[in-house]
C-alpha cells in the first residue's frame, strides 16, 4: 500500500544495457497475493465432446436445433462421400464406445465423489496448516504485547536497584565509621593502659622502696623492744580474756 | 470514435473475413513465437477445463477426441483402400 507510492516517488531509472525499458513495468496495482481461488466448475461441455460455447455461438442464427442439424448433416456428408470409411475398425470402435459410455454412466458419480474426497483432505490439511500458522503468529503477537507491557515496568526495577546501591553505600559508610571508631579507641586504650601501667609500676616501686627502707630502719634494738611490748600486750589481753570467760 | 487497434493485436474472432489473409501474415512465426502460441493455447485450455475444483469428463475426453480425429486424418491414405464404392 504505502511501499509502491514511495517507490513511485523515486526518480525514474536510467535505461541500463540489459533491461529494455520500452515495455512499462508494473504499471497496474494488480498483485498475485492473495492467490485467487480456483473456479468451482470447468467450462461446460455437452455430451462430453463439444464445448457449450459452440452451441451459444450458433444460437442467435439457428436456435436450439442448429448445432444438431449441423452435426447430422456433417455426419451424412462424411458417410456418403466416404471420407469416414466404415470398416472393421468402426465395429470395434462402436463396441468399445458402448462399454465406455455405460461404465461412465454407471460409475461416474462414485469416482467423482472419491476424487472430491481426496481433494477435500488435501485442502483440509493445507487449511489446517494455514490456520495453525495464523494461530502461532497470533500467540506471538500476544506474547510481544505482553513483553512490551513488561518493559514498561522498568522504572520500578531501576528504583529498586537504586535503593540497593544506596543501601550498599550506607552499609559501607557505617562499616568504615565503626572501623575508625574502633581503631581510635584502641589507640586511646593503649595510651590509658600505658599510663595505668606506669603509675602502677611507680606505686609498686615506691611501696617496695618504702618497705625496704622501713625494714632496714628497724634496728635489732627496736626489734627486741617491739617483741617485748607485744608479749606484754598479749599477756594483758589474755588476762582480760580470762576475766571475760 | 473508432478504436485504433492494430490489425496484428486483434483477436481472431474480431478479424473480418477479408482481413484474414493479412492478419495471418502478420502473426509471429518465429520458433519463439510458435512456442509462445502453443504455451498460451495450452494454458487457456488447462485453466478452463482441467485446473478447476470439480473437473468433469469433458476436459479429458475432448483431448482424446481430438487425438482420434488427428490420427484418422494421418492414416486416411491407408484407410482409403477399404472404401466400398469407387465413385461417390
Amino acid at each position: 500500500p504505502s511501499a509502491p507510492a514511495a517507490l513511485r516517488a523515486l526518480p525514474p531509472p536510467v535505461a541500463v544495457g540489459v533491461l529494455h525499458t520500452t515495455r512499462p513495468l508494473h504499471t497496474t496495482q494488480q498483485s498475485l497475493a492473495p492467490v485467487p481461488p480456483l473456479p468451482e466448475k470447468g467450462g461446460e461441455v455437452r455430451h462430453g465432446l463439444i464445448p457449450e460455447e459452440f452451441f451459444q455461438f450458433l444460437y442467435p442464427k439457428t436456435g436450439v436445433t442448429g448445432p444438431y442439424m449441423l452435426g447430422t448433416g456433417l455426419l451424412l456428408y462424411l458417410l456418403s462421400k466416404e471420407i469416414y470409411v466404415v470398416n472393421h475398425e468402426t465395429a470395434a470402435a462402436a463396441c468399445i464406445l458402448t462399454v465406455i459410455v455405460y461404465a461412465i454412466k454407471k460409475f461416474g458419480p462414485e469416482v467423482a465423489a472419491f476424487a472430491d474426497k481426496l481433494n477435500e483432505e488435501k485442502v483440509a490439511t493445507a487449511v489446517a496448516m494455514k490456520d495453525e500458522a495464523i494461530q502461532t503468529l497470533q500467540t506471538a503477537i500476544e506474547e510481544e504485547k505482553k513483553e512490551q507491557w513488561r518493559a514498561e515496568g522498568r522504572s520500578y526495577l531501576f528504583d529498586a536497584k537504586r535503593n540497593n546501591v544506596a543501601m550498599l553505600l550506607e552499609t559501607n559508610y557505617r562499616e568504615r565509621l565503626l572501623m575508625v571508631y574502633s581503631e581510635v579507641k584502641k589507640r586511646l586504650d593503649y595510651q590509658v593502659a600505658m599510663q595505668t601501667l606506669k603509675r602502677q609500676k611507680e606505686q609498686d616501686h615506691m611501696i617496695q622502696w618504702v618497705e625496704k627502707n622501713v625494714v632496714q630502719s628497724i634496728t635489732p634494738q627496736q626489734q627486741k623492744e617491739s617483741i617485748a611490748k607485744c608479749i606484754v600486750d598479749l599477756k594483758a589481753l589474755s588476762k582480760g580474756a580470762h576475766a571475760a570467760v | 470514435l473508432p478504436s485504433a487497434v492494430l490489425l496484428k493485436d486483434m483477436k481472431l474472432m474480431d478479424v473480418k473475413l477479408g482481413q484474414l489473409g493479412s492478419w495471418l501474415a502478420m502473426r509471429d512465426f518465429t520458433p519463439g513465437g510458435i512456442m509462445g502460441a502453443i504455451r498460451r493455447g495450452h494454458s487457456r485450455y488447462y485453466n478452463k477445463y482441467i485446473n478447476v475444483r470439480k473437473g468433469g469428463l469433458g476436459g479429458l475426453s475432448m483431448v482424446l477426441a481430438g487425438y482420434i480425429v488427428l490420427s484418422y486424418m494421418w492414416s486416411y491414405s491407408h484407410i482409403k483402400h477399404d472404401r466400398r464404392r469407387k465413385y461417390h
